[in-house]
């Protein structure tokens, strides 16, 4: 029931009070209006993380980059001292 | 999908169960939270990943499974009612109750309908006004701005004819519910991603202080899953206990303060009953001052017959992670997700239907092969 789903804003309407707040949401090709009441800080072109028709949360795309940055120096790190043996 | 795909890649899976693989010296046990972790580490095969020092025991986040049988029963006598449209995600309907699922009391012909938001249920009112419009409001952390926000939409835009049947639970006071039990043999957690991307993870730091246990946020694809195992591995191996975030594409410390806010305004905090768990005082949320007229617990006083639960399901001690799903005599015999005794067997969240979908009927009790981590 906790699934939430990152899709791409494409567009964002203003419906007065931020509570009524809507974007039309890109999920791979499937597009949704979605609540942005609880993401202030949305843009068009942002990705956000959205559970039960509400964004709850907007992508950090840095962040998202970390694990690949620390396999990468693994491997590096790896090649420096040759294959580990298991 | 990007956020998604990129995530579940083979090759850099493998590099980090070789990671976990070199830091690992002892066996360790570890919780993941929630029911959405579980379905990823079953589906996915990762305990095949592991070195077998790891035991991975699946925690009480599935709101479907610790739904309490009272509210199912509840549910049921409500959306049997003829001038009511009962709304709910599609998971609770073949939750069996004590003598019917929703699905059951569809089928004799209540108006029994699956919505994807509550704000469908409450849309649904607004064209339905000669109705009684029920949403079964049942979650954790992550879905209870949404259903604040129903709530909070329904009073200002006047749709009186619109309730919510809570089960608002909340995950920190069952995990101290869990750590305090003699019978716990967890030793680090990864705590559950998306209810953090509302709450923030502050309210995590004093538990794994005074447990002296890891907690480590963690997302939901596999990649996510290996590198929360691994930060929670490496805190074991060095002795520390502290609260760290794998998940932080998503989550920051604050956690998301206008959904907070939101929550705040409408919910006050309340003791719930934990299906298979008991009674965890401050555990829930409920409606609050001028809310509470869209309380449908309120609106439709019942004289419900006494609950009864399957005397052969297991699903407390499985929501524990003491026992396993294939412990049950019952698995994948007397209960499927057809035909279900209990609540972790229907849920896309539930253990058993993990275990049951991908296959793990068979598979190698992990505790036999280990000391238990009480002799430890």
């Amino acid at each position: 029931m906790c699934l939430a789903v990152p899709g791409r804003i494409v567009e964002i309407t203003d419906g007065g009070d931020i509570a009524f707040r809507i974007g039309k949401v890109d999920f791979g090709g499937i597009r949704k209006e979605i609540n942005l009441a609880y993401t202030p800080e949305a843009e068009v072109g942002k990705y956000v993380l959205v559970h039960v028709g509400f964004a709850i949360s907007v992508i950090d795309e840095a962040e998202a980059q970390r694990v690949f940055q620390y396999l990468a120096e693994l491997g590096a790190l790896k090649e420096e001292l040759g294959e580990i043996p298991q | 999908m990007k956020f998604l795909s990129e995530y579940r890649d083979q090759k850099a899976a493998d590099q980090l169960a070789q990671a976990i693989r070199q830091r690992v010296t002892r066996p360790w046990t570890i919780m993941e939270i929630c029911g959405g972790q579980t379905h990823t580490i079953v589906k996915s095969g990762l305990e095949d990943l592991l070195p077998r020092e790891i035991t991975l025991v699946h925690g009480p986040g599935c709101p479907v499974c610790v739904t309490p049988i009272e509210l199912i029963d509840k549910a049921v006598t409500i959306a049997a009612r003829p001038e009511v449209i009962f709304c709910s995600f599609g998971d609770m309907l073949r939750v069996p109750g004590s003598s019917k699922s929703l699905f059951d009391v569809k089928a004799e012909g209540a108006d029994v309908r699956i919505v994807y938001s509550p704000l469908d249920a409450l849309k649904l009112a607004k064209t339905n006004p000669d109705r009684q419009v029920v949403f079964f409001a049942v979650g954790f952390e992550t879905t209870a701005p949404a259903n604040a926000m129903a709530a909070w939409q329904a009073d200002h835009d006047h749709i009186e004819n619109f309730s919510l049947l809570i089960s608002h639970v909340l995950v920190p006071p069952a995990m101290e519910a869990l750590l305090s039990s003699e019978k716990c043999v967890v030793q680090g957690f990864l705590a559950a991603g998306h209810v953090c991307t509302i709450m923030g993870y502050e309210e995590y730091i004093p538990i794994a202080a005074r447990y002296k246990v890891p907690i480590v946020v963690t997302g939901f694809e596999p990649l996510d899953l290996l590198e929360g195992i691994l930060m929670t591995v490496t805190q074991l191996e060095e002795g520390r206990h502290e609260v760290e975030n794998q998940y932080s594409r998503a989550v920051r410390r604050e956690g998301n303060r206008p959904a907070q806010e939101r929550i705040a305004e409408v919910f006050e905090i309340t003791a719930r009953q934990w299906r298979g768990l008991g009674e965890i005082p401050a555990s829930g949320f409920q409606l609050r001052g001028r809310f509470k007229k869209h309380d449908a617990n309120l609106r439709f006083p019942s004289s419900a017959e006494p609950a009864r639960e399957s005397p052969e399901c297991i699903a407390g001690l499985i929501l524990q992670g003491i026992k396993k799903p294939h412990d049950c005599p019952a698995f994948a015999v007397k209960c499927t997700p057809e035909h279900p005794l209990g609540a972790p067997m229907v849920s896309s969240e539930g253990a058993c239907a993990a275990y049951y979908h991908y296959g793990r009927r068979q598979t190698h009790d992990v505790h036999i092969e280990l000391p238990s981590p009480a002799s430890r």
